[in-house]
């Protein structure tokens, strides 16, 4: 008798699509997979909540902030009076030339950056992924940044003048500390004039060297994700290419380079993220520290500076997600 | 090589050791690989490569010698220039004064609790999502881990304002520009979170706080490592999702679950951008970064070499606040390392 009714049910249900819907909600014995499903719901929860009745509201006041000038009532200190006004904050940041300066000079840190702070960062991992005298204390020694060299300590670490790291040199007369700069521009460019490369090429190389102890800082994150790359490819591999008679060279290229591709992608999209939103960076450093007649225009700014910021990580992520490979693990 | 005897004489996991008629002695062998090119070429770039790592390991851990170095200086010595890092007078004031002075034990209380609250919650948070991201195909996955890189996208300058807003009177699911009141404020009155810790709590809770998009990154990816007959055989077995999460997969996942961690926790023992903007005022609770804001009023700045002498005190307060860090660094790097290395991440 029950089976029966359940059949009519399953009927009604198969042709009247709202009471599907319910019922692939409600359904008390669902597929495996459906009720997997379910339980994945459940599992980000967390994350759908937080974002839906937090994160939302906080963006949604930005953004609308950003079209608004705000002013504080005194006789009622808790509320903000909005008055709507359109793009005018938006006209304001670009009419601004020090903030179109900053953005180009932030865009141009993250070219001269990222590409250093990644190749750095695969060549020391694939150096400490190798079988050395003394690797587990120079691993050790190379997470350190990760851990250490951020926040508080990155702002005093730019503004030590005892260890010569800062960008300011520090000629106040006392004559001690270090100077700022490893090599001077100068040298480089004698050595590089006579090799006949543009000017751009000698500032590059110059910024890098100078720039040393801030990108191996910077690229501790990044060293741990191509390790675990690197550790994620078969030995089987190598030893097949080693019998065939690759050399160290040829095994880098031909297997390393292919089976690292997906981290060098997400290395690429996380440097971008960390070098964009570091407080050092020029045009963040200028948004945060814009004290204009109203501070609306620099919530403008750092919503341009976000879509700017989106439209690289697309840009890189479409070109470099074409180069890479992907391992079939079926 | 029939004819030849062959005897084994020792035999462990990796090597097998044989002995057979017409064995070269040890020393014949050595002479006869050194002879071959190939031996040199090895020896050479290991020295190489060796010297290489001791120089990057020299440029990452100068600038904490230089301020260790520094910190134990008298404040003549900071402008003495004979003295580079060994100090003529050395002096422990420093480090005395700023505990005195400025309330070093105090911050160290306040940011150890907040550290260990959030980056518990952090870790925790993190596994179920990226366990959710990984292992179930809902609709919209995607989308959603959209969203996480997204969060970690948008500057902090950009919310701050609206931020600050939102937990001075904290509601949820409510945008203040359209003037209404939210739900709980309606109910329960004005809720005033600043200057509490609950903000943080809050934002770990729901995966938002700072850089939590890469700790979700992280451990979808390693999720995606574990094998799916894993489970299986537990659903076989009759356990739930969630108990197969709470008894099969997180004590599988410990060592990356401590990789986490002790980024969480280091990056908020550091924090100085959440901690500057939730606690203002003078009833804030004093924070690891307050400390390097003022110099002791006990230390005397006012001679030649003030700035450089006050540069030196804040370096001191930055070796203060690490040190716990480093402590834990040294204990807990085996499992960082390990963490990562078994993680088998996948892109």
């Amino acid at each position: 008798m029950s089976n029966k009714i359940e059949s009519i049910e399953m009927n009604d249900a198969n042709t009247n699509p709202v009471a599907k819907f319910f019922k692939s909600i409600f359904k008390r014995r669902a597929s495996l997979d459906a009720r997997k499903a379910r339980s994945g719901y459940f599992f980000i929860a967390p994350f759908l909540i937080g974002i839906l009745l937090v994160y939302v509201p906080i963006l949604a006041d930005s953004i609308w902030f950003s079209f608004n000038h705000i002013s504080f009532n005194p006789m009622n200190p808790g509320v903000l009076e909005l008055e709507f006004c359109g793009f005018d904050h938006y006209k304001a940041a670009f009419d601004n030339p020090s903030f179109v300066t900053a953005l180009l000079a932030g865009l141009q840190q993250l070219v001269f950056e990222v590409p250093a702070i990644i190749v750095f960062s695969l060549f020391i991992a694939v150096v400490l992924n190798q079988k050395m005298l003394g690797r587990a204390v120079f691993r050790a020694i190379f997470f350190v940044p990760v851990i250490i060299s951020t926040g508080i300590m990155e702002s005093i670490n730019s503004e030590d003048m005892m260890s010569g790291n800062s960008g300011e040199g520090i000629d106040d007369g006392s004559g001690s500390g270090g100077a700022s700069e490893i090599i001077s521009a100068l040298d480089i460019q004698m050595l590089f004039a006579n090799m006949k490369v543009g000017g751009e090429l000698v500032s590059y190389v110059v910024n890098i060297v100078n720039n040393v102890y801030n990108i191996i800082n910077f690229s501790g994150v990044q060293m741990l994700i191509f390790l675990a790359g690197l550790q994620s490819i078969s030995p089987a591999i190598y030893e097949a290419c080693r019998i065939d008679g690759a050399s160290g060279w040829e095994t880098f290229w031909k297997i390393t380079f292919p089976m690292i591709s997906p981290m060098i992608l997400v290395n690429a999209i996380y440097t971008i993220i960390d070098s964009f939103t570091r407080t050092t960076n020029p045009a963040m450093n200028f948004i945060n520290n814009y004290n204009g007649p109203n501070e609306e225009v620099s919530i403008a700014m750092a919503w341009m500076y976000f879509i700017i910021v989106m439209v690289v990580i697309a840009v890189v992520a479409a070109i470099a997600s074409s180069f890479v490979f992907y391992q079939r693990r079926d | 090589m029939d004819s030849t005897k062959t005897v084994i004489t020792k035999e462990t996991k990796n090597k097998i050791s044989v002995d057979y008629e017409g064995k070269l002695s040890f020393k014949e062998r050595l002479m006869k690989k050194l002879s071959t090119s190939n031996t040199w070429i090895t020896v050479i770039i290991n020295i190489f490569r060796f010297i290489l790592m001791l120089g990057v390991s020299y440029v990452i851990l100068f600038p904490f010698f230089s301020k260790v170095a520094g910190s134990f200086m008298d404040k003549y010595d900071v402008i003495d220039a004979t003295v580079s890092l060994i100090p003529k007078n050395p002096t422990i004031e420093q480090y005395k004064y700023i505990i005195l002075d400025n309330r070093y034990f105090e911050a160290f209380l306040n940011t150890l609790f907040l550290s260990i609250v959030c980056a518990l919650i952090q870790t925790f948070v993190a596994c179920l999502i990226g366990y959710g991201l990984a292992k179930f195909k809902f609709k919209g996955n995607k989308i959603v881990m959209l969203i996480v890189v997204v969060t970690m996208i948008i500057p902090h300058s950009t919310i701050d304002l609206s931020m600050l807003r939102h937990f001075e009177s904290f509601d949820i699911g409510h945008i203040m520009s359209t003037g209404n009141k939210g739900i709980l404020t309606t109910l329960f009155g004005k809720i005033e979170l600043l200057n509490t810790f609950w903000p943080f709590i809050i934002l770990s809770l729901g995966g938002l706080a700072f850089k939590n998009g890469l700790y979700i990154y992280m451990m979808r990816q390693f999720f995606k490592g574990v094998p799916d007959e894993l489970e299986e055989s537990a659903y076989v077995d009759g356990s739930g999702t969630f108990r197969t999460f709470m008894q099969i997969i997180l004590p599988l996942s410990v060592p990356m679950m401590i990789t986490i961690f002790l980024f969480a926790f280091s990056w908020q023992w550091t924090d100085q951008f959440y901690t500057g903007l939730f606690f203002i005022g003078n009833e804030a609770p004093w924070m690891m970064p307050d400390i390097i804001s003022q110099i002791p009023i006990h230390l005397q700045t006012n001679y030649a070499g003030k700035r450089l002498y006050e540069n030196v005190i804040q370096n001191t307060a930055g070796i203060m606040i690490i040190l716990p860090l480093v402590i834990m660094y040294l204990f807990c790097q085996r499992y960082l390392v390990q963490g990562i290395e078994r993680s088998g991440l996948v892109g």
